[in-house]
C-alpha cells in the first residue's frame, strides 16, 4: 500500500512540475519536454494502480495495456511536435530580411 | 453470411474502418487520392444511412469487437445522438471533400506555386481520412479509454492539417493547438486513472449502472471535463482556436470549426448527462451556463472587432459554441424539452452553416488574394453563388426562421422562459443580435459594387468551389423545416432519454 502511495505521489509531483513548466516557459523545446514529464507522471500513477494484489502474486494487467497505448501515443505526438518546432525555427530564420530570396512573393496567400 | 444482413451490428465497424483504409490507400496511390477519398466519403454516408435505418427498426445496438464482452472487450454502440452526430459528420464531410477538390485544383492551376500546392494536396487527403476515422470512432465508441485514443487520433491529425499551409503564423498556431490538445488528452487520461481506481471498469454502459457518487468519481469527472473543455474551446480556454482555425487552409478551417470541436463536446455531454447524471449538481450546471453565456457575448464582440474575414468567422465559432453550454442549466427542467434535442439541433445547424461560411470565405480569399473585410466590395459580381451561400449561412448563425439555428435557439428560449430562468433568454437574444451585426457588416461590403468596377473574365471557374458551400448552407436553412425528423431519430434511439430528461418522456 505504501509503495503505491509513493509512486502515486511522485507521479502527481511530476504532473505538477510538467504543468508548471508548460505554462511558465515559452521555448518550444521546453514545452515539449514539459508535456513529456507530465505524461510520465500520469503513466507512473497508472502503473502504480495496477499494483493492487488480486490474489497470490497477481496484478491487474489492464492499466499496463493502457500505459503501453499511452506511451505509443506520446512518442508519436512528441515526434510531430518536434517537427513542428523545427519548421517554426526554419521559417522564422528564413524570413529574416537579410536572407530573403529574390523573386519571392512577399505576402503569400494563406487561403 | 450473417455479417452482411441488415440486422447485423457489425455494420457499425464500417464508419471507422473505411476512412482508415482509404487514408492508407491515399498514401500508396498518390495520383488517385481524390477518387479514393470521395469513394470513402460516399460509402461512409451510405453506411451511416443504413445504421439509421437499423436504429429506427431495432433500436439502439451494441457491437462487441472480436466477440469480447465488457469489461475486457471494447464495445461500439449506436443510439440517437451518436447517429445524428455521425450523419452530421458524413454529410458535412462529403461536402468538404468535394470542396477540397475544387480548392486544390484552383490553386494548382496557378503555375507559380503548383509544386507546393500539389504537396499540400498529397498530405491533405490521408490526414483528412484519418481525422474522419477518428471522429466516427469517437461517436461510436462506448469505452472511456477508447475515447482517449480517438481523441488523440483527432488531435494529431487536426494539428497536422492546421499546419499544412506552411506559413509561420499557421505553424505557430498549429504548434499551440497540438500542445493544448495534448494537455487536454493528458488531463482526460488522468481522469481515467481515478475512474479506473474507484470502479475498475472502463465500459460506459457498466459505469452508468454503477452510479457511484464518491470522491474518486468526482475527481475523475472534474479532470475529464477540464480536458474535454480545453479541446472544445469554451470561453476562458478558447485562446488557441481563432489563430488555428483562421490560419489554416479553407477546407481545413471548415473541418476544424464544424466537426472537430463537436467531437469533444459530444463526449463531455455524454459524461455529464448520461453516465454520471447523479454526480452533477445544479450550481455546476449554472457555472457552465455562465461560461457559455460569456462565450456567446465575448466571441460575438471579438468577431465584430476583427478586420479579417476568416478571423471573424473563427471568433463566431467561439460565440456559437457558447450556446451549447447555455443548454446545460436548462437540462433539469421538469416538463421541458429534452436537453439532447436542443444541443443536437444547435450542433447540427452550426456544423452546416459554419462549414459553408468557411468555404465561402476561402473562395473569396482565393479570388481576391486577401480577406480584409473593408476591401471586399465587388465580390458579388464575380462570385454570386458564394455570396449567396455566405448570406444563407449567416441567416442560420443569426437564428432567423426557418433555419436550423432558429429552431435551436427557439428551443433554448422556450426552455429558459418555461423554467423562469429568463436571464439565459436575454443572453440568447443579445447573442443573436450581435451575430447579425458581424454577419451584416461583411454582407454590406460584399453587395456593394464600386464605381468603375469591371468583371475579370479571365478567372478560371471551378464549380466545386461554389456549390458544396451552397448545398450545406441550404441544408442548414431547411433543417428548421424538417425539424421533426432528427427529433424522431433522437427519441427513437435514446433509451436513456428518461434519465437525461428528469420529467420523463414526453
Amino acid at each position: 500500500m505504501i509503495t503505491t502511495l509513493i509512486y502515486s505521489l511522485t507521479g502527481l509531483i511530476l504532473f505538477g512540475m510538467g504543468f508548471f513548466t508548460l505554462i511558465i516557459h515559452s521555448h518550444p523545446l521546453r514545452k515539449i519536454l514539459a508535456v513529456n514529464v507530465m505524461s510520465t507522471g500520469v503513466f507512473l500513477i497508472l502503473v502504480a494502480t495496477a499494483y493492487i494484489p488480486l490474489g497470490e502474486g497477481e496484478i491487474d494487467p489492464v492499466p499496463h495495456a493502457m500505459v503501453l497505448t499511452g506511451i505509443v501515443v506520446s512518442v508519436s505526438v512528441t515526434a510531430l511536435a518536434l517537427i513542428l518546432a523545427c519548421r517554426i525555427q526554419e521559417t522564422s530564420n528564413s524570413s529574416l530580411p537579410g536572407r530573403k530570396q529574390q523573386g519571392e512573393v512577399p505576402e503569400e496567400s494563406i487561403g | 453470411m450473417t455479417v452482411f444482413q441488415f440486422s447485423s451490428p457489425a455494420w457499425m465497424v464500417c464508419p471507422v474502418i473505411l476512412p482508415l483504409i482509404a487514408g492508407l490507400l491515399c498514401f500508396l496511390f498518390s495520383h488517385r487520392t481524390f477518387a479514393i477519398a470521395l469513394a470513402a466519403a460516399l460509402t461512409n454516408l451510405l453506411v451511416v444511412c443504413l445504421l439509421t435505418g437499423q436504429l429506427l427498426v431495432f433500436g439502439p445496438m451494441r457491437c462487441h469487437m472480436g466477440g469480447w464482452q465488457p469489461p475486457l472487450g471494447i464495445t461500439l454502440r449506436t443510439d440517437g445522438p451518436a447517429l445524428l452526430m455521425l450523419l452530421m459528420t458524413a454529410v458535412t464531410g462529403l461536402a468538404i471533400t468535394l470542396y477540397a477538390r475544387g480548392y486544390f485544383s484552383y490553386r494548382i492551376s496557378d503555375p507559380r506555386r503548383a509544386g507546393r500546392h500539389q504537396r499540400q494536396q498529397r498530405y491533405f487527403w490521408p490526414l483528412w481520412m484519418l481525422l474522419l476515422a477518428g471522429l466516427n470512432g469517437l461517436f461510436l465508441s462506448n469505452d472511456v479509454f477508447n475515447v482517449y485514443v480517438t481523441l488523440e487520433l483527432i488531435g494529431i491529425s487536426a494539428a497536422s492539417l492546421a499546419a499544412l499551409s506552411g506559413k509561420p503564423a499557421s505553424l505557430l498556431a498549429s504548434f499551440r493547438y497540438l500542445l493544448v490538445s495534448l494537455l487536454g488528452s493528458l488531463t482526460y487520461l488522468f481522469g481515467i486513472v481515478f475512474l479506473y481506481r474507484s470502479n475498475g471498469v472502463l465500459d460506459l454502459g457498466l459505469l452508468q449502472n454503477l452510479a457511484a457518487n464518491g470522491l474518486g468519481i468526482r475527481t475523475a469527472l472534474v479532470l475529464m471535463s477540464v480536458g474535454l473543455l480545453l479541446k472544445t474551446a469554451l470561453f476562458p480556454l478558447h485562446f488557441w482556436l481563432p489563430p488555428a482555425h483562421a490560419n489554416a487552409l479553407a477546407p481545413v478551417s471548415a473541418i476544424l470549426s464544424a466537426l472537430v470541436v463537436k467531437g469533444s463536446f459530444y463526449m463531455l455531454f455524454r459524461f455529464w448527462f448520461e453516465i454520471f447524471p447523479s454526480t452533477i449538481t445544479q450550481p455546476t450546471l449554472n457555472f457552465m451556463g455562465t461560461l457559455g453565456a460569456v462565450a456567446v457575448l465575448w466571441g460575438a464582440v471579438q468577431a465584430i472587432r476583427q478586420h479579417r474575414l476568416k478571423l471573424m468567422v473563427a471568433y463566431s465559432t467561439v460565440s456559437q459554441l457558447g450556446y451549447l453550454f447555455i443548454a446545460f442549466p436548462l437540462a433539469r427542467v421538469d416538463g421541458g424539452i429534452p436537453v439532447w434535442s436542443i444541443v443536437i439541433f444547435i450542433a447540427l445547424a452550426h456544423a452546416c452553416a459554419k462549414s459553408a461560411m468557411f468555404m465561402a470565405a476561402g473562395t473569396v480569399f482565393l479570388h481576391l488574394g486577401h480577406d480584409r473585410i473593408k476591401d471586399l466590395s465587388g465580390v458579388r459580381a464575380s462570385l454570386p453563388i458564394t455570396v449567396f451561400a455566405y448570406g444563407i449561412a449567416g441567416v442560420s448563425l443569426m437564428g432567423l426562421p426557418p433555419s436550423g439555428g432558429f429552431v435551436g435557439k427557439w428551443l433554448l428560449l422556450t426552455a429558459s422562459l418555461g423554467s423562469s430562468q429568463w436571464w439565459w433568454a436575454l443572453v440568447v437574444i443579445t447573442g443573436s443580435l450581435l451575430a447579425s451585426i458581424y454577419v451584416f457588416r461583411v454582407m454590406s461590403r460584399l453587395f456593394v459594387i464600386p464605381e468603375g468596377f469591371s468583371l475579370k473574365k479571365s478567372e478560371p471557374h471551378f464549380r466545386l468551389l461554389e456549390w458544396p458551400a451552397l448545398a450545406l448552407a441550404l441544408i442548414s436553412l431547411f433543417l428548421g423545416l424538417a425539424a421533426s425528423w432528427p427529433l424522431h431519430i433522437l427519441v427513437h434511439g435514446t433509451t436513456t432519454l428518461a434519465q437525461v430528461f428528469v420529467g420523463g418522456l414526453p
